[in-house]
C-alpha cells in the first residue's frame, strides 16, 4: 500500500477519492467500440427487426446523426446567449479536480518558461509570456461548469476575454475554429467554433477564485467557456491555432458531440 | 354533422350494441403507429439514459451494463440524441392528433377522484370488467392521462439539462440544473413503473394487445 504525502491538491479533498473519480474517466479498451455488448441489444434487435449489434453500421449511422445534430444546434441556437452568473456564495467548494488522469499526473508547468504559442490565420504570430498576458485587461465571472458526465459545479474564473486577444493578434475571425493544444499527458486538444470564441464570456482564465489558477485547475491558462461542456474548456493550454480546418479533439475523436454547447 | 350519420372514419364510439363489438376498431391506425414507434424510441431513450446516468450517478447505484445502450458515456449520448428525434417528432404527432381528433377528450375525460378510488377498489377485488375495451375505467384514465403529462415533463426536463444556457428560464423553472436532473430521472422511473404495469396488464388481457396490433 502506497502512503500518500498528505499534501492536498485541493484543500479538503482526499487525494484517493480524486484518483478514484479520475480513473472512472480513463479510456478503456471497449470504449472505441461503444456498440459492443450484444446482449444488451437483444431487446432492441427484436423491436426493430434489424441487427443493431452490427456495430460498424450502427456506429457510422450514429456518427452521421451526431454531425447532423451539431449542424442543427449551430443553426437554431443563438451563439451569443449569455450563461447565467451566480453569487460568490454559490461557488462549489472544494471545486472538483477532473481529468482523464489522476491529480499527480496533472502537468506541472513552470510559469517562467511557459509561452503561449499562436499559429494559423493571425497577423502577429509572436509567442506570449505569462507576464505579457497578465497585463491584458481581465474580467471575472462566476458561472456553472457542466461536465458531459452530468455533474456540475459553480466556479469563479478571471481572465482576458478571448475576443479581445483575437483582435490584438489580428486573427481572421471569419475562420471557423480556434484550435487549442494542451500540455496534458497524451496531448489534449479541442476545437472551439469561432462564434463561441468571440462570445463575451469566453475568457483566457488566469485565476480561479481570485487566486492564480492552481495546477489542479489548469495552470497557467485555461480557456473558460461557460456556454460549452467542460471538455470544451481546455486547461494547461500551450498553443492556439486559428484555422478553417476541423482538426478534431481528444474527446471529440472518441465520440463526444463536437458542438456540446449548453 | 348529425350524430346519427354513419361515420366511415372508424369512430364508432356511439355504437353500443354487443353484436358490433368484434367489428369495432378499438385503436385507429394512427394510434397503433405512434404507439409502437414510441415503444421503440422509449426503450432506446431509457436504456441509453441509464448509460448516461452511470457516468455520474445521482443515487448510490448504477445500472448493469447488460441493460444499458451505448457501451460507455459517448455511445450512450449518441444513442440518446439520435433517439430523441424519434421520441419528440412522434410525441408531437401524438399530441396534435390526440387533441385534434378529440381522442384525449373522449378517452380520458371525465375523471374524478371518487371514480378513481372506486375503480381501483374494484380492480383490486377482481370486480372490474374488461369486456368493453373501448372505454377506459377511471384508473386507466388517470394512468394514461398521467403518463402523457410525465412524457411532456421528461422532454422539458431533458431539454433543460441539455441546454441550461439556451433554455435557462426553463432550467430555472425546474429549480436549476442539478434539480432538473432529478426531475428527469424521476420521470424515467415513473415511465418504467408504468411500463411494467402496462405490459403486465397487456399480457393478462391479450385482446388489448391484439387491438394495439391489428386494431380490433
Amino acid at each position: 500500500m502506497l502512503t500518500f504525502k498528505r499534501t492536498k491538491l485541493i484543500p479538503g479533498v482526499d487525494r484517493q477519492l480524486l484518483v478514484r473519480d479520475a480513473t472512472k474517466l480513463m479510456p478503456d479498451l471497449t470504449r472505441r467500440r461503444f456498440i459492443a455488448g450484444g446482449a444488451s441489444l437483444g431487446a432492441l434487435t427484436l423491436l426493430t427487426g434489424c441487427d443493431v449489434s452490427d456495430s460498424a453500421s450502427a456506429e457510422s449511422l450514429l456518427t452521421k446523426i451526431s454531425k447532423f445534430n451539431d449542424a442543427v444546434q449551430a443553426a437554431i441556437f443563438n451563439p451569443n446567449t449569455l450563461a447565467p452568473t451566480f453569487a460568490e456564495s454559490a461557488i462549489t467548494r472544494p471545486f472538483p479536480f477532473n481529468a482523464y488522469y489522476g491529480p499527480d499526473d496533472a502537468p506541472n508547468i513552470d510559469g517562467k518558461d511557459w509561452k503561449l504559442e499562436v499559429r494559423g490565420l493571425v497577423e502577429n504570430r509572436k509567442s506570449w509570456t505569462l507576464d505579457e498576458l497578465y497585463k491584458l485587461p481581465q474580467e471575472k465571472q462566476i458561472t456553472r461548469h457542466i461536465c458531459v458526465e452530468g455533474w456540475s459545479a459553480i466556479g469563479s474564473w478571471t481572465g482576458t476575454p478571448l475576443r479581445h486577444f483575437l483582435k490584438l493578434i489580428g486573427a481572421d475571425t471569419r475562420a471557423k475554429y480556434c484550435w487549442f493544444q494542451c500540455a496534458d499527458m497524451d496531448g489534449y486538444n479541442s476545437p472551439l467554433d469561432m462564434a463561441t470564441a468571440l462570445h463575451p464570456q469566453t475568457i483566457m482564465a488566469f485565476k480561479f477564485d481570485d487566486k492564480v489558477l492552481p495546477r489542479a485547475y489548469g495552470f497557467p491558462m485555461k480557456i473558460r467557456v461557460p456556454t460549452k461542456l467542460g471538455f470544451k474548456n481546455p486547461k494547461y493550454v500551450v498553443s492556439m491555432e486559428v484555422t478553417n480546418d476541423y482538426k478534431g479533439g481528444y474527446w471529440e475523436d472518441q465520440g463526444y458531440n463536437s458542438f456540446s454547447g449548453s | 354533422m348529425s350524430g346519427t350519420t354513419a361515420n366511415p372514419s372508424g369512430n364508432l364510439s356511439g355504437v353500443k350494441s354487443a353484436d358490433s363489438g368484434s367489428r369495432k376498431i378499438l385503436q385507429p391506425a394512427w394510434v397503433r403507429i405512434v404507439h409502437w414507434v414510441n415503444a421503440v424510441a422509449m426503450v432506446m431513450m431509457i436504456m441509453s439514459g441509464w448509460q448516461i446516468y452511470n457516468a455520474s450517478p445521482l443515487f448510490p447505484f448504477t445500472f448493469s451494463r447488460s441493460i444499458t445502450l451505448g457501451g460507455w458515456l459517448a455511445g450512450g449520448l449518441l444513442w440518446h440524441f439520435a433517439a430523441m428525434w424519434l421520441l419528440m417528432v412522434n410525441g408531437l404527432v401524438y399530441l396534435v392528433l390526440g387533441l385534434a381528433t378529440g381522442r384525449f377528450r373522449k378517452k380520458l375525460l371525465p375523471l374524478s377522484a371518487r371514480g378513481v378510488i372506486g375503480d381501483a377498489k374494484a380492480a383490486l377485488t377482481g370486480k372490474l370488467s374488461h369486456d368493453d375495451l373501448s372505454t377506459y375505467n377511471q384508473v386507466q384514465k388517470l394512468l394514461y392521462g398521467g403518463i402523457i403529462v410525465v412524457g411532456i415533463l421528461i422532454v422539458l426536463s431533458g431539454l433543460s439539462i441539455w441546454k441550461p444556457v439556451q433554455f435557462q428560464y426553463l432550467t430555472a423553472l425546474f429549480g436549476g440544473y442539478d434539480v432538473a436532473r432529478y426531475v428527469h430521472f424521476t420521470c424515467m422511473a415513473l415511465i418504467v413503473g408504468f411500463l411494467v404495469v402496462h405490459v403486465a396488464l397487456a399480457v393478462l388481457v391479450p385482446k388489448s394487445l391484439r387491438a394495439m396490433i391489428i386494431g380490433r
